[in-house]
């Protein structure tokens, strides 16, 4: 799994970092980065709910 | 169970991701999501913000957890309106709103997301007077900006009206935002922080009327202006009216459900045998909260997820837990984000920056001295850490460690 987020689109709400803070991390400068950008299949669902979860459908994920 | 029927009542956020749930957990029967829009399914929240300033088109509304209904083998349904329930027999009312022919659905599953419409100031007729729920209100309502009026006049201070007062004044519009409470957002914040909001859009040139209600729009066929309970008048081009939401829930009335504010269900969203209830119009039993009704983007999505898991476990016999998210909200005024994880209490206390820096995390905590939510302005990554404390049951001194300065 790809994981890219469109960073034109992602206001930095933090909301993927609860779902999955493996992967997503927004730091103390209001930025969000992501951790690992091919995660393993263990975070699979994780990562999908983060994308759902995302208000501005900002992130993308490529099988 | 690819012999069964389940039927989506409502095609927004909680109908649409509660169909696509129900596709991820290999349900392979039939999925009819029938909404009373014309609109394939779409998000709300840009309404207020991007959409209504132009900002955003149309197609980036569109939900994608719906974006290929085909691909998802999901029957989507628009132009069509649920008009009766019989939660005895399982059958549906079903009526077309292109030719008002109804048709009776029966359904083995039932997932009601009938979300929850704009209240009205009763008695008003008059042009350019607007609620803000739909795409068409707010395509209307962007119209009217774009055509430069002289006022707008948002009547109620709760998010939606102030996320209008910010779009509006950043439109470059003179703005009069009238508040019938001394301070808003009471019920969902505290007084302080409900002022702060006030001195933002005051910050920003916004003329903030408070503890003054309205006693009648003046206009003959369009409205010229908004008369207070203290006899002022303000003259107004346009009125936005932002004074709370009413769950759809009349179409169910002889149903056998039972409707209190929402649709009430039990502690994992069931209303009835094989009938779950997501969303805004969701009236539920949490466990931590007793029965709440959410108007949150986040829960609607959660709920509509779980919900669809709930309904195919009364099936399958798997075990179900209650529906216990911490709440979860944002809003976005200027270039403010406010965000507010859990619920408020009476008590607060500021552990990272201040009021007058509009910059800060404020933890609220209950008369036990236990934190029940934080309300954070600019600060996106302790919203969310406040959540997953909240979630686990943190003590104070851990929040204040973990989220102070
Ligand atoms: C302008 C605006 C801004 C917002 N901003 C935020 C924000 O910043 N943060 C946040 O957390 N939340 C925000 N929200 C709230 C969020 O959008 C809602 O919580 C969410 O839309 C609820 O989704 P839902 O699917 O439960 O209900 P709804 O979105 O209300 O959808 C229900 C659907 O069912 C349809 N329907 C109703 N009755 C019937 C029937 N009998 N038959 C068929 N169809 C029917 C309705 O027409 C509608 O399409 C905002 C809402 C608005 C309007
Ligand atoms: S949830 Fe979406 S908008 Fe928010 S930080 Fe994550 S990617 Fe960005």
């Amino acid at each position: 799994m790809k994981v890219t987020v469109d960073f034109d689109l992602c206001e930095s709400n933090a909301i993927c970092m609860a779902a999955a803070p493996e992967v997503f991390e927004v730091r103390d400068d209001d930025f969000l980065y992501v951790l690992n950008e091919n995660p393993g299949a263990e975070l699979h669902d994780k990562v999908r709910e983060a994308a759902e979860r995302c208000p501005k459908q900002a992130i993308t994920l490529e099988d | 169970m690819s012999d069964r029927r389940i039927v989506v009542a409502g095609a927004s956020l909680a109908g649409a991701q509660a169909a696509q749930t129900l596709r991820r957990q290999g349900f392979e029967g039939v999925i009819e999501l029938i909404g009373d829009e014309a609109h394939a399914p779409y998000n709300r929240p840009p309404l207020s913000k991007k959409y209504l300033a132009g900002e955003a088109d149309y197609d980036s509304l569109r939900l994608r957890s719906m974006a290929d209904p085909a691909e998802l083998n999901v029957d989507l349904q628009l132009g069509r309106r649920v008009s009766g329930l019989d939660v005895g027999n399982q059958t549906l009312q079903v009526t077309s709103l292109a030719d008002a022919a109804t048709v009776e659905v029966s359904y083995d599953g039932l997932i009601i997301a009938t979300g929850a419409r704009a209240r009205r100031l009763p008695g008003v007729d008059l042009d350019g007077v607007f609620e803000l729920r739909t795409v068409d209100d707010a395509d209307r309502l962007r119209a009217e900006f774009e055509a430069g009026p002289a006022r707008v006049v948002v009547i109620g201070a709760g998010f939606i009206g102030a996320e209008v007062a910010a779009t509006a004044r950043e439109a470059g519009l003179a703005v009069t935002l009238v508040e019938a409470e001394e301070a808003p957002l009471q019920r969902v914040l505290d007084r302080d922080a409900g002022m702060a909001i006030v001195d933002l859009h005051r910050g920003h040139g916004v003329d903030v009327r408070l503890g003054v209600g309205v006693q009648r729009l003046v206009g003959e066929q369009r409205i010229s202006g908004v008369e207070l309970a203290d006899g002022t008048v303000i003259d107004a081009d346009v009125v936005v009216v932002g004074i709370g939401v009413i769950p759809n829930t009349e179409w169910a009335d002889d149903s056998g459900l039972a409707i209190d504010n929402g649709v009430v269900c039990d502690a994992t969203c069931l209303a009835a045998p094989n009938a779950v209830a997501v969303g805004d119009v969701a009236r539920w039993d949490h466990p931590r909260y007793g029965l709440i009704r959410s108007e949150q983007w986040d829960n609607a999505v959660e709920q509509g997820s779980f919900g669809a898991k709930r309904l195919l476990a009364a099936w399958t016999g798997d075990p179900v837990e209650p529906f216990a998210p911490i709440p979860s909200f944002w809003s976005d005024q200027y270039d403010r984000k406010i965000q507010l994880s859990g619920v408020p209490s009476d008590n607060v206390e500021i552990v990272q920056g201040s009021l007058a820096e509009q910059r800060f995390v404020q933890l609220y905590i209950d008369g036990q001295g236990r934190p029940t939510g934080a309300l954070t302005w600019n600060r996106p990554r302790q919203s969310m850490q406040a959540r997953m404390l909240l979630d686990n049951d943190a003590e104070l001194d851990e929040m204040r460690e973990a989220l102070g300065g």
